[in-house]
């Protein structure tokens, strides 16, 4: 690693002020960046380390919707009784993320604002219509994610809260690339109170995450495997590496959809 | 370069880290407790969990500065007051749950907070707490016993307790 200062502001405002500092970057739990910052991939003036926030940590239900602070652990999430009464689907998301470990340090906030193709939460804020709370405004989930590892937070914004409003049953489906425990294609579906279905998938798009418009188009009139079969789901779209092919990839979105219908049925 | 102060297995200790230093790198080179394993540096193997504020974490990703002030447990601080091994090491030793023992402290801190959340876990629930531990000896099944049997003296230890 490159030498850098590190930080540990005890409140939002000063870690806000802290990142104008020329070349600062946030620290969420580390569990990506660190890892960079040892491939000389990252040369921080100043990190900011966002852990010592504990108005960015925490979980609640507020009406119809469910926030988590940014600075909430997948540990926390995965353990939370308000999360598995509200929307037990991100009760399973967060416990299938890495292992015990990095989960008793990666954070909610830190996972949307990387905005990894095969990160798991953002396709639970995609297909929750969830919103982004920054120190600075609201930001909805389709226009937060810009593509790979790229989301529409300014220089020294801070992702403080993720608000998602609860659906009437919601399911995640991981198929994991076992070594690094990532998504290689995952899906969550949720069933929304106005009777819409919206399909969520991470680990497959070349842009990164995505909803599908046609398997939510096809869910909605009839919620069936069935329904799914009569789908085509572009392969020109995904991701191709040494895991899988866009062909692949293309067959397991419909795939790990209908383990999740069925998941539902 | 700052002054961090952190209690290790229950002492004070204080030393200078810069803020890049990671906490796996305190712990061996400034506080010489070289129990805690650093295996692959990436996070992927878990030689080097430890505990901080009671919570497992890889020691490799975590920075020293970043625990100023927290409560940190390593495997020095696992055995019993008297020398002895502890029910989990002991555990280890019996069942064959190593051959190098590189990754040995590693499993026993983790699996320690396995055996704190849940007191009786099933193999699966075993083998899905360890993924985060890479063992390239034993193929794990020794070490599953090894938690299994350490998790059942545990729970007769506190039935013969009551």
């Amino acid at each position: 690693m490159y030498a850098f200062d590190l930080a540990r502001p005890a409140d939002l405002a000063g870690a806000v002020a802290t990142l104008q500092t020329e070349g600062a970057q946030a620290l969420g739990g580390g569990q990506t960046l660190i890892p960079v910052l040892k491939q000389r991939l990252s040369q921080p003036s100043v990190l900011v380390d966002l852990s010592g926030i504990d108005s960015m940590k925490g979980i609640r239900r507020a009406g119809e919707f469910l926030i988590i602070g940014g600075g909430t652990t997948h540990g926390t999430v995965a353990g939370s009784a308000e999360v598995a009464s509200s929307i037990p689907a991100i009760t399973a998301l967060a416990s299938k993320i890495g292992d015990p470990q990095v989960r008793n340090r990666g954070t909610i906030g830190g996972s949307v604002a990387n905005n990894d193709p095969a990160a798991c939460y953002p396709s639970a804020v995609m297909a929750l219509g969830a919103t982004v709370e920054t120190n600075k405004r609201e930001i909805a989930a389709e226009e937060f994610f810009q593509g790979l590892y790229t989301t529409s937070l300014e220089e020294g914004e801070i992702v403080t809260a993720v608000k998602f409003p609860i659906p009437v049953a919601a399911t995640y489906q991981k198929f994991e690339q076992p070594a690094s425990r990532f998504s290689l294609t995952s899906v969550f579906l949720a069933k929304m109170g106005d009777g819409s279905v919206r399909v969520g998938v991470t680990g497959a798009g070349a842009d990164g995450v995505f909803r599908h418009a046609g398997l939510e188009a096809a869910l909605s009139s009839d919620f069936s495997a069935a329904a799914v079969d009569g789908v085509s789901v572009d392969a020109a779209m995904m991701s191709n590496d040494l895991h899988a092919t866009p062909e692949y990839r293309a067959h397991l979105v419909k795939v790990m959809t209908k383990r999740a219908v069925a998941a539902l049925s | 370069m700052a002054k961090i102060t952190m209690t290790v297995n229950g002492k004070e200790h204080s030393g200078e880290a810069e803020g890049r230093t990671l906490l796996v790198d305190f712990i061996r080179g400034e506080l010489g407790l070289t129990g805690t394993h650093v295996g692959c540096d990436t996070s992927q193997c878990g030689a080097c969990v430890v505990h901080v504020n009671g919570e497992s974490v890889k020691s490799c990703s975590v920075f020293a500065q970043a625990c100023d002030g927290a409560q940190i447990a390593t495997i020095e601080g696992v055995q019993n007051n008297d020398g002895t091994l502890n029910v989990l090491q002991a555990a280890f030793q019996e069942h064959h749950g190593l051959q190098c023992g590189f990754c040995t402290p590693g499993m026993v801190m983790s699996a320690s907070e396995l055996l704190k959340v849940n007191a009786a876990p099933s193999e699966a629930e075993i083998r899905e707490w360890l993924k985060g531990n890479i063992c390239r000896c034993t193929g794990y099944h020794n070490i599953v016993k090894a938690v299994q049997s350490a998790a059942a003296t545990m729970a007769g230890a506190a039935q013969a307790a009551e």
